[in-house]
């Protein structure tokens, strides 16, 4: 095991004890990288290479030189007896989809690419201050439009650390990607509708969309700003814990990060969930797929091992002394998709609209006398596909004669969605659970290529995610084992509002209990390879 | 099933939406938007309640949670040139653009 496979706590004990430097920590992340990332994401990337398939790319840049400054300072602080810091030498990756000052900042899209942001966002600020290390900026999905990664301009595109034929999941497939790897203890991501916790699932890490509001958006692109979540990504739920204490909290940056207190979640993981009541809903042991003949929508059971895998969890819950309430009904569950496909697209071309080859990013090289014109070649030229899409949707929904008739109702679907959670999660309440149990996925990892450019299929991909993006609720994706091609499974579980602690609490317990379990010893494929490091 | 979206409305879209398209976009583009809405249309199979509210954010916001505005007054941007440095095409520290084009009222 090197230094970049121990867990963010431990390497933030290890620092302040001395017993590592910073410089050291670095190193080691440094070395896995050059190991299992190959060349990193590019916007002419000339023919992907066999050589290409074999590597991660979770990175579109490497910020060495910011990290070795950083690891210097936190050396520095501890020679002179002062604090470095919580995560005090932790390294970390940045989804490219935050602005941090003096790197680029591309959002994995070409009309950014020449971007170098002139500030910091609020929860990277927060993560320097606590004295970690910025490795770098993780790929994503263009804008975050995506669950593979694959519609990133910046190719190759990431490849799932456990099979790399494989794809990391998506947006956050980056950040997921480099966590699972080693190549980062801790990386920062966005959920939108499951960014963070699909790729977690498919990567075999921990992911965690909090609260809506509970971590400031502040220097984050924006996509769809009512569901956007900045959270956590993380081997364990102990790291989860302290990553998210650190980067959530009030910020006068953002008028929606809410005025509640953080709680120390690092205290609440060792509490006991004895007497805990965590739902099954038949809701979410259903999948919604569209026909791809007939373009009907069918529904059928989730494949057996991820059922199988929910019910697992549950058994390992109950002899935590949890009790496990079946049949819990979340009727509007398979309409979080179509509501999303409104919501997110008229919020997205809203977003996109800024983007015009004015004051920063992409402009055109053609001259031109028109000004509109400019625009529209501007944005012709360095959008992709999913991003047009969206916006050429977000207009359609939203225009005044379809308005009532889409977006309106999608708004009305959306509390509907949030009742569903409201009346499960009421104290006084029928059910009065702490947190609902689900599968986070409908599948394990898919095949690079086998759902790219279907954009209906691939945000089915979402479909059990997304329900909590809609209801603001947190939810955390938590690895519990592998399925018969050795790919992770990931399990949800979902509570109410600002409820992270006790989540986290759960899962750590979880972890507790399954902790001499042998596939915990199982480590990544990218890992493994031959020549691998020390 | 018919598609929704025809060829001129979209085309119209793309119009509005400032972009221009190559052929073989066009027809993915038109393609997934009409199953898209034909996923959209699911939601019409839900009976809503008239009082439904629509909602903005799936957490609500009471007073109580809700940080307080920041005062209104104006902050210098301390590193102005690194906003300019950004600037596509400037000269003189002004933003170049091509010319707008105008229509006289009569």
């Amino acid at each position: 095991m090197d230094l970049c496979d121990y867990p963010a706590y431990q390497l933030a004990g290890m620092v302040r004890q001395r017993e590592v430097s910073a410089n050291e920590v670095l190193d080691s992340a440094l070395k896995r990288i050059s190991f299992v990332d190959g060349r990193s994401g590019c916007i002419d990337p000339g023919d992907i290479t066999p050589e290409d398939k074999l590597k991660i790319h979770a990175f579109i840049t490497v910020t060495s030189d910011l990290a070795r400054t950083q690891a210097e300072a936190v050396d520095r602080k501890i020679a002179k007896g002062e604090d470095p810091g919580e995560l005090a030498g932790v390294p970390v990756s940045i989804k490219d989809i935050f602005c941090v000052r003096g790197t680029h900042s591309t959002a994995a899209s070409k009309i950014l690419a020449n971007f170098t942001s002139p500030y910091t966002a609020t929860s990277v600020s927060r993560l320097e201050e606590a004295g970690a290390l910025i490795l770098g900026k993780a790929n994503l999905d263009e804008f975050t439009y995506g669950s593979s990664n694959e519609s990133s301009a910046f190719q190759p595109s990431p490849r799932n650390p456990w099979n790399t034929n494989h794809v990391p999941g998506g947006s956050s497939g980056g950040s997921t990607a480099s966590v699972a790897a080693g190549e980062a203890a801790l990386s920062l991501g966005t959920d939108t509708a499951g960014s963070i916790r699909q790729p977690a699932a498919f990567c075999g890490v921990v992911g965690m969309k909090p609260t809506y509001g509970r971590v400031s958006r502040y220097g984050l692109i924006a996509f769809a700003s009512s569901l956007d979540c900045p959270g956590p990504v993380a081997r364990t739920a102990h790291d989860t814990a302290m990553m998210l204490k650190i980067i959530a909290g009030v910020d006068p940056h953002d008028s929606t990060a809410a005025n509640v207190p953080v709680e120390d979640y690092l205290l609440s993981l060792e509490r006991e969930i004895k007497g805990k009541r965590i739902g099954l809903s038949p809701d979410y042991f259903r999948i919604t797929f569209p026909d791809p003949i007939s373009g009907t929508f069918q529904q059928q059971p989730v494949p057996g091992e991820m059922e199988q895998a929910v019910r697992h969890s549950a058994e390992v819950f109950g002899r935590l002394g949890a009790q496990i309430i079946e049949d819990v009904p979340m009727p509007n569950t398979p309409y979080g998709i179509p509501a999303y496909f409104v919501i997110s697209r008229v919020e997205a071309a809203s977003n996109l609209h800024r983007y015009d080859g004015v004051k920063y990013g992409y402009r055109t090289p053609e001259k031109t006398d028109d000004l509109r014109h400019m625009y529209r070649r501007t944005r012709a030229e360095a959008f992709g596909l999913q991003p047009k899409l969206r916006i050429l949707m977000g207009m359609y929904v939203s225009a005044a004669q379809y308005s009532e008739q889409y977006y309106t109702r999608a708004l009305k679907v959306r509390s509907m969605i949030r009742q569903d959670f409201d009346a499960i999660f009421d104290p006084g309440g029928k059910y009065r659970l702490d947190a609902l149990l689900t599968p986070t996925t409908p599948t394990t990892a898919f095949r690079m290529d086998a759902l790219y450019g279907d954009s209906v299929l691939m945000q089915y991909a979402d479909q059990l995610t997304v329900p909590a993006n809609h209801a603001g609720v947190p939810g955390i994706s938590f690895p519990i084992g592998f399925d018969d091609q050795g790919l992770p499974i990931g399990v949800q579980l979902i509570g109410p509002d600002f409820s992270e602690g006790l989540l986290l609490n759960m899962v750590h317990a979880f972890e507790m209990e399954t902790k001499a379990d042998p596939w915990r010893q199982v480590r990544p494929t990218i890992i493994k390879l031959p020549g691998k490091q020390g | 099933m018919s598609d929704v979206i025809s060829e001129e409305t979209f085309n119209h879209l793309v119009d509005l939406a400032a972009l221009e398209l190559e052929q073989k976009e066009a027809r993915y583009l038109l393609t997934e938007m009409n199953k898209q809405i034909k996923a959209i249309q699911e939601l019409e199979r839900i009976p809503l309640d008239e009082k439904t509210p629509p909602a903005r954010h799936g957490v609500p916001y009471p007073a109580s949670i809700c940080p307080p505005l920041r005062e209104d007054r104006v902050d210098r941007y301390p590193q102005v040139e690194d906003l300019l440095g950004q600037v596509p095409v400037a000269e003189d520290r002004y933003i170049i653009v091509p010319d707008i084009p105008h229509t006289e009222l009569e």
